[in-house]
């Protein structure tokens, strides 16, 4: 009985061992996803860009830690935002102009045309465009 | 901090000048002599272990002792003093005086840089910016306004302290044409991190020129028309009261100098790249950007405003 007892309880421990284990696995929360990591090499490239051109000596960007200027209006949710400057529709292609030379865009906009070439403004709006707010 | 700009951390195996490059081969060579030393330890320590017997022994007899543990690093550390003091005899060599000089003095939290005749007089201005001639030894009067601080250029030089009261002599030199990140590297407070500056290495035709040019510049006509807007704003700011501009009525000394400050690389020393949104960003907030530095947000000023006194900053060269 003692011998039949111990080759039923085997395989069945076996049995339930994945199960226990995926418990055991289950219960850890994932840590919390705040280190974006981009996939889209146009958005790496937009972020380098950020830092090279000192973007946020003015304003305050996600996945930037500094600086985060205050100068000029946050960036952060930027998606949300509508219309650019107050005049501009809200799109990948109208903010990479802007960036650019963004008097020429929106007559009377204070900030000033970046130093960027035209690819690198569309990465810089690929990037800004990628950060989805919570 | 300098990421945007010449990458961080500072290359410093990358050496540009014979003051740097000496150091970094002493460098690679002791790596190098670690390697080998730890590597025959692990080599005995196995041997001793596992080995078979008859090398066990040897290991552990009187001749392996005097042989391993006395005669070969008495040898090899011997012969790497005198190497290494050999290699670095140039970093401690008298400076003769007839050596070009800049005085650079520490302050919190940027480097004030001036340019000296063979007599000792202040020929041009400037601050956060060294510009060298390649392949000529230059020697710097390290000197502080206030706390310790520590120059380090790690493409050029090892460091050296600024000390208050006291002047150091550091010689460097640059044998390629570049622009090379430096730092302090002594906590001084506050914003510390954030406290750079830029050596910028070029052939010395050019340099020459370039130093005949800032010469007359500094010396020449007012800057820019009495009624720019930029300037008539710059002035009615009180910025002249800490910032010096050659040839205008601004001439404080409590900040950088800003005779040429729309040819340099960088704001703020050393910390942002130099461009028209970044001035204006500065000026109107240098309190978010580098927090604890001694120059004020104005953010009574508009933004429109703040674009005119950029333009007309980036009209001083």
């Amino acid at each position: 009985m003692k011998g039949d007892s111990s080759l039923t309880t085997g395989p069945a421990l076996r049995a339930i061992l994945p199960a226990l284990l995926l418990l055991v696995l289950g219960a850890c929360k994932q840590p919390p996803d705040e280190v974006v990591t981009t996939q889209s090499s146009a958005e790496e490239r937009g972020r380098v860009a950020i830092k090279q051109v000192g973007c946020g000596a003015c304003h305050e960007i996600r996945g930037i830690d500094w600086p985060r200027g205050r100068a000029g209006p946050s960036l952060i949710g930027f998606d949300d935002k509508t219309p650019i400057a107050g005049e501009l529709a809200n799109t990948p292609a109208a903010l990479a102009a802007f960036i650019r030379n963004a008097p020429a865009v929106v007559p009377g906009s204070t900030m000033p045309p970046m130093p960027v070439t035209e690819r690198e403004a569309r990465d810089i709006a690929a990037y800004l465009y990628s950060r989805q707010d919570d | 901090m300098f990421e945007a700009l010449w990458g961080w951390p500072p290359p410093v195996l990358d050496p540009a000048g014979p003051y740097a490059s000496s150091v970094t081969t002493l460098t690679w060579v002791l790596v190098a002599m670690a390697v080998v030393v730890t590597a025959i330890v692990v080599v005995a320590l196995w041997v001793a272990v596992k080995g078979p017997p008859h090398l066990k022994s040897k290991l552990g007899g009187e001749r392996t002792i005097w042989i391993g543990g006395i005669a070969f690093p008495g040898v090899v550390l011997t012969a790497l003093l005198v190497w290494g003091l050999t290699l670095t005899a140039s970093l401690s060599h008298d400076i003769t005086g007839s050596e070009m000089r800049i005085r650079v003095t520490g302050e919190m939290w940027w480097f004030r840089v001036e340019y000296l005749d063979a007599a000792g007089n202040v020929i041009l201005e400037d601050a956060n910016e060294i510009h060298l001639p390649v392949g000529r030894p230059v020697v710097l009067e390290l000197r502080s306004a206030d706390v310790i601080h520590s120059f380090w250029v790690p493409h050029l030089s090892g460091k050296k302290d600024m000390i208050p009261g006291r002047t150091n002599l550091l010689r460097i030199q640059a044998d390629r044409a570049g622009e090379f990140g430096g730092i302090c590297a002594e906590y001084c407070g506050g914003p510390h991190a954030l406290m750079g500056f830029a050596a910028i290495a070029r052939p010395p035709a050019e340099w020459s020129q370039w130093m005949r040019s800032q010469r007359l510049a500094a010396a020449g006509p007012a800057r820019g028309l009495a009624d720019d807007p930029g300037r008539q704003l710059f002035m009615a700011s009180g910025c002249g009261a800490c910032h010096r501009v050659a040839g205008t009525l601004a001439n404080g000394e409590a900040g950088p100098d800003l005779t040429r400050i729309g040819s340099r690389l960088t704001l703020g020393a050393g910390i942002l790249p130099n461009n028209r949104g970044t001035l204006m960003g500065w000026i109107g907030g240098a309190q978010s950007i580098k927090p604890g530095n001694r120059m004020p947000g104005y953010s009574m000023l508009s933004p429109a405003e703040l674009e005119q006194i950029a333009v007309w900053l980036e009209q001083q060269k």
